[in-house]
């Protein structure tokens, strides 16, 4: 019974409160820069109001273009089904889900990457040109940072690392666990297109990544992918906090709400980065991915000390 | 085993008498329908074999000196043949439509050929006897050369071929020594049983790395791989990419599985090759403006993949980690089942548009989905299952060669540990740019605007041609939704190559299969997800009047279909980033005055292996002796280097 | 806990290190780096000596160091490595090599007794590699002031580790080493620009004749 529970509760949360991770970096921009800003459930009303528009698709697209929306939503409420929230099951959790959720997100990006190209706009090219070359550097990090944390609690699905995180390995491997993190949240920031990789609010599309592949998308298909691109969003920060917080020692009751809290904690960090920070040059990014990468190297030696 | 050897004779048979037809619609067709025919026949015993367990063996005496004609039948050799039988028979089917764009040409000779080509890969699956290998061996390479060197009217076509020849010979020298050896050690040209230990087995080892990966195309031996694929008809380059390459990992399998005795270092050694070919084979991919050549650098990456799973495999055996042996082979030989459907996929695909629009460039193409919608739809499934993405057959083998790779990772030994975590390495990269590839080609290809009038006026493709890559297609999607009725025919080949004890690895207690039925339901979950949204959307746009536009310009008022991205300006950031790897020459005129009148941008990427090893050696040889030179720069930093290198040195060797 | 954070936190400043142009942010850094180092050994015991002796070392590192350098820096209007013998991308790749072939190392290492954090030597070495790195791969003579600095807070984390009872003799005499060097290598870059116009090493091979 309580493991149902933890099962429909998780991707529900995802569901119900990805959204809001947008506001909630939204509000944290507007306060640093001194606006009033937009209300927190901004992002519900644009999601709301752009699934009520029509389309406007251009002449050039195939149904590529109209599979792509689709694609990458579905993809990525799998993925939802696969991160747990706190400790305990989800409902698709088994040895190695985490190759899963990583592919499935490539599936994600690859067909981000036609949809784009399939409207033959030059600036689309551009922006997916750039996001494959650093998912492509992402890509290990990631994967390198996940061996790390799979030696450090000898297992190979998320829900199992996760439990395995207690306060007791904090005392004696933090070393392991600071650089994973480190490494983790190069990664969130390169493949959820935020600052310093990726500016979501620019107003040149020369210099976007994300939003300039999205250029030509309207209605439902753009409610679609702004849904998809807060779940992503969500579903790093869950990984990040799942990798962090000791979730073990605590019941199921306070684990989830604790974790959901700390999501928003991270997305409140990733406003006052924004804030603070500038975009980096293009050809700076690869150093910054590289540096994920060395990270994530580095938290794998030193889980050869025990 | 009568009714194999009768397919294999029939299909000899159809080729030589297509030598006697004129006509060149009915002599393709005889010679197709023959392989098919003979293909089914023989297939029946291979599948007979692989499901039962059970070993079929043939021996007659043979008047060549050491020879014997001694073929066996072991599920190794049954899971090669159905690959060979059901790759070839369908490439059939397509060469009947793409031949027939040769009007003025005599048939005969390629149908003969490929005749000869798919009985000799046959037979060198089964050969068991050192002569009779080589004497298959050659067949296969000579049927396969005369198949390349097919549009010999052109130039490049001759240089390809002449380089094919030379570097496949450079490899059966190899393999000669190596059956020299191995017949001299163990007293008989028949290499069932070897009692080879010691030095002499890493000897022997070695020399079938390099005879055998030559034809494999491993990366520093695949010289010959770009230059003869793209030279051959198309439905040629598929069977040569798709299987003949094959037939190189299947040497490197069987040379494996009847050495006695297994080393650490060879293990370590086929996973830093497949990291060099894999990655580099993908860099070089991404760097091709040609198509089939790009599609070529694809299958040095896929052999590094297959390898690294075999050196994965290589590892567990030597280090007694039961699930990294077994899950590391089944990963490798799963990509080799998958790489020969997706990749003859692709080049049939790429070999409908070059038929349809005579160019290979790929930047004179796009917008051919609009043309040819069924071409591109069967790409697309293929560019997807060959990124290894879900819910596709390429993942399953990936996901096999992660999984191995995190089990081993949690182990205590370092020399297991280092490898495993450079394979999940090697290959999260090698997988995100692959990505970066088969979007590029199919974008650049299919999708936009056509660039020139040949892409405009494009036409689908012959309905052979459609049949066989659909056909395909749809393998590739079974084989992904079957994937754990797969796994265990699978793991019962492998089962030959490891000890018998190591099928605890895959008992109910370690549940690979469990895995894989989730693999299975998330991707019906995602089809299921997929539809239902589809529909969600159709409702909402029901009643609403939905509009078609022009692309959106970003204020520039004036965009033709030449200011799209190219190929070359997709892949220029990555190429870039790794240019000191790959020898890059860029052509380029620099902006620098404010009103710039013309700017260009080119790129080549000659093969680094070609320009750094294959040159004539007395010139490297005269250069050294200048180089020494070097040493004496006068450099601060140089001279602290060398007492750094020094100190290290000194330091690793007194520890 | 503490001790990993420091150990995390040394490897970090040696990234960023290996990672950046700018030679203001490389001296702030190593800067860090110097008191994180200087916090080291009050972690474990506490002693009298051994805060004097710590406090000395971060005023020092943390202090008198980056301020002579920054000044050196601004007189001289030199604020960036320009084009490197080896790029930053590969230098950040380096590091994790480099820590690889540290533990190894460390490993075999035939030391006395047991040291309290093992991964202490790894990372000193690691430390003394990189900053034998950054001398050999850039071009500016500050750049490689900074790498011997880097390096001798690799020597002081190794001194740390081996001896780790009695470090003051030794260290005393290391430190004193490195601020007399700094100290000539600040006067005399100083006076290498006035006269050249340039800090670049590479150029001054042309003295050897």
């Amino acid at each position: 019974m309580r493991d149902y529970a933890i099962m429909i509760i998780q991707p529900a949360a995802a569901m119900v409160l990805a959204p809001m991770l947008l506001g909630v970096i939204n509000w944290v921009k507007a306060n640093f820069a001194g606006r009033r800003g937009q209300p927190l459930l901004q992002p519900y009303y644009d999601l709301w109001k752009l699934l009520h528009k029509s389309a406007v698709y251009s002449s050039t697209t195939s149904w590529i273009f109209k599979a792509m929306p689709i694609v990458c939503l579905s993809a990525i409420l799998l993925v939802t089904f696969i991160i747990p929230l706190g400790f305990g099951k989800t409902i698709l959790s088994f040895n190695g889900d985490l190759i899963l959720a990583a592919y499935l997100l490539g599936l994600i990006r690859f067909f981000i990457v036609i949809g784009a190209l399939d409207t033959g706009s030059s600036f689309e090219g551009m922006g997916a040109s750039r996001e494959v070359q650093f998912s492509a550097l992402a890509e290990p990090a990631f994967f390198i940072a996940m061996a790390a944390m799979a030696r450090q609690t000898s297992s190979i699905s998320f829900s199992n690392i996760f439990s395995a995180i207690t306060p007791q390995m904090w005392a004696t491997n933090s070393a392991t666990l600071l650089l994973v993190t480190a490494a983790i949240v190069i990664v969130l920031l390169a493949e959820n297109s935020r600052i310093p990789v990726d500016d979501p609010n620019t107003h040149l599309e020369l210099t976007m990544i994300h939003e300039v592949m999205i250029l030509d998308n309207s209605g439902p298909d753009f409610a679609f992918l702004l849904y998809s691109a807060a779940l992503k969003l969500w579903i790093f920060a869950a990984i990040l906090v799942g990798f962090i917080l000791p979730m073990n020692v605590m019941p199921w009751q306070i684990s989830i709400p604790v974790s959901i809290a700390a999501i928003f904690v991270v997305s409140i960090l990733i406003g006052i980065v924004e804030s603070c920070m500038a975009r980096l040059r293009l050809v700076r990014v690869p150093h910054l991915l590289f540096t994920a990468v060395a990270l994530a190297i580095l938290a794998l030696i030193f889980t050869f000390r025990n | 085993m009568i009714i194999l050897l009768a397919g294999l004779g029939f299909i000899i048979f159809t080729g030589i008498a297509s030598l006697f037809i004129k006509d060149g619609k009915t002599c393709t067709r005889f010679g197709a329908a023959g392989v098919i025919i003979g293909s089914l026949a023989a297939v029946t015993t291979a599948i007979k074999v692989l499901f039962s367990g059970e070993t079929i063996s043939f021996k007659i005496p043979w008047q060549v000196p050491y020879g014997s004609f001694y073929i066996v039948i072991d599920s190794i050799s049954a899971l090669f043949l159905i690959i060979v039988f059901m790759a070839c028979s369908i490439a059939a089917v397509y060469g009947c439509g793409y031949m027939a764009g040769y009007k003025q040409r005599r048939l005969s000779a390629p149908t003969f050929f490929f005749n000869m080509l798919v009985a000799s890969m046959a037979m060198v699956v089964m050969a068991r006897n050192g002569v009779l290998f080589l004497v298959v061996w050659e067949i296969m390479s000579l049927a396969s050369y005369f198949l390349v060197t097919f549009d010999h009217e052109h130039e490049s076509v001759r240089q390809a071929g002449w380089i094919y020849i030379v570097a496949t010979h450079i490899g059966t020298a190899f393999l000669l020594a190596f059956f020299v050896c191995l017949g001299k050690y163990n007293g008989t040209m028949d290499f069932d049983n070897v009692n080879v230990f010691g030095k002499a087995s890493s000897v022997l080892f070695l020399l079938a790395l390099v005879g055998f990966g030559t034809k494999a195309g491993i990366m520093p031996m695949h010289v010959w791989l770009p230059e003869a694929h793209p030279a051959a008809p198309s439905h040629i380059s598929a069977v040569m990419s798709g299987v003949m390459i094959k037939m190189g990992v299947y040497g490197i399998i069987r040379t494996i599985s009847i050495l006695p005795e297994i080393q650490l270092w060879w293990g370590w050694l086929l996973v830093i090759l497949g990291i060099v070919s894999g990655l580099l084979g993908i860099l070089f991919a991404l760097a091709q403006h040609d198509i089939k050549r790009m599609l070529a650098y694809s299958s040095v990456e896929n052999i590094g993949i297959i390898l690294i799973g075999l050196g994965l495999g290589l590892i567990g055996l030597a280090g007694g980690s039961y699930i990294l042996a077994v899950l590391g082979f089944a990963g490798a030989l799963l990509h080799i089942i998958n790489h020969s459907l997706f990749k003859s996929l692709l080049f049939m695909g790429a070999g409908a548009v070059v038929h349809s629009t005579e160019t290979r460039r790929m930047d004179l193409l796009g917008g051919l989905i609009k043309r040819m919608p069924l071409t591109a739809g069967a790409f697309v499934i293929g560019a997807i299952a060959i990124c290894g993405l879900p819910p596709l057959n390429g993942f399953i083998g990936e996901f096999l060669l992660y999984y191995s790779s995190f089990a081993a990772a949690l182990s205590k030994d370092i020399q297991i540990v280092a490898p495993a975590v450079a394979a999940i390495a090697a290959l999260a990269m090698i997988g995100g740019f692959a990505v970066a590839a088969f979007t590029k080609v199919f974008g650049i290809v299919f999708l936009g605007e056509p660039r020139t009038s040949a892409a405009a006026n494009a036409h689908e493709a012959d309905k052979a041609m459609i049949v066989s890559m659909w056909l395909l297609a749809v393998l590739c999607i079974l084989i992904g939704i079957t994937a754990p009725l797969v796994l265990p025919v699978i793991i019962s080949v492998v089962m030959q190559i490891v000890p018998a004890e190591y099928e605890i690895a895959v008992l109910p207690f370690n549940q690979p299969d469990k895995m894989l039925w989730w693999i299975v339901i998330s991707s019906i979950a995602l089809f299921i997800l997929i539809s239902v949204l589809a529909m969600i959307r159709r409702n909402l746009l029901k009643n609403k009047t939905v509009t078609a536009g022009p692309t959106w310009d970003c204020g520039y008022a004036a965009p033709t279909p030449r200011i799209q991205y190219t190929s070359s300006s997709f892949s220029q950031p990555i190429v870039d980033m790794f240019k000191n790897a790959m020898y890059l020459k860029r052509n380029e005129v620099k902006i620098d005055e404010l009103f710039p009148k013309q700017a260009q941008f080119e790129s080549h990427t000659p093969d680094v292996s070609n320009e750094y090893i294959y040159r004539p050696v007395f010139k490297w040889i005269d250069r050294l002796t200048g180089k020494m030179q070097w040493l004496q720069y006068g450099v601060v930093q140089m001279y602290v280097l060398y007492i750094a290198i020094t100190l290290i040195i000194l330091l690793v060797w007194k520890l | 806990m503490w001790t990993d954070i420091i150990m995390v936190l040394l490897i970090l400043t040696n990234m960023v290190v290996l990672g950046t142009s700018r030679l203001r942010a490389c001296i702030r850094v190593v800067a860090v780096q110097g008191v994180a180092l200087g916090i080291l050994p009050l972690l474990h015991s506490f002693e009298w000596q051994l805060l004097i002796f710590a406090v000395l070392s971060i005023i020092l590192k943390g202090i008198v160091f980056p301020v002579m350098l920054s000044r050196t820096l601004r007189q001289l209007n030199v604020w960036q490595e320009e084009s490197p013998y080896v790029g930053y991308g590969l230098s950040l790749l380096m590091g994790p090599f480099a820590l690889a072939f540290s533990s190894w190392i460390s490993l075999r290492l035939p030391l006395p007794y047991t040291i309290h954090s093992t991964m202490l030597i790894p990372v000193a070495l690691f430390t003394l590699i990189v900053g034998l790195f950054i001398i050999v791969s850039r071009k500016k003579a500050l750049t490689q002031v900074l790498g011997y600095l880097v390096m001798e807070n690799g020597i002081y984390a190794f001194g740390m580790a081996i001896a780790y009872h009695q470090p003051m003799l030794i260290e005393l005499g290391v430190l004193l080493d490195v601020f007399v060097g700094v100290f000539v290598m600040g006067i005399a870059i100083f006076h290498i620009s006035r006269q050249f116009d340039h800090i670049n090493t590479d150029q001054l091979s042309a003295l050897r004749n």
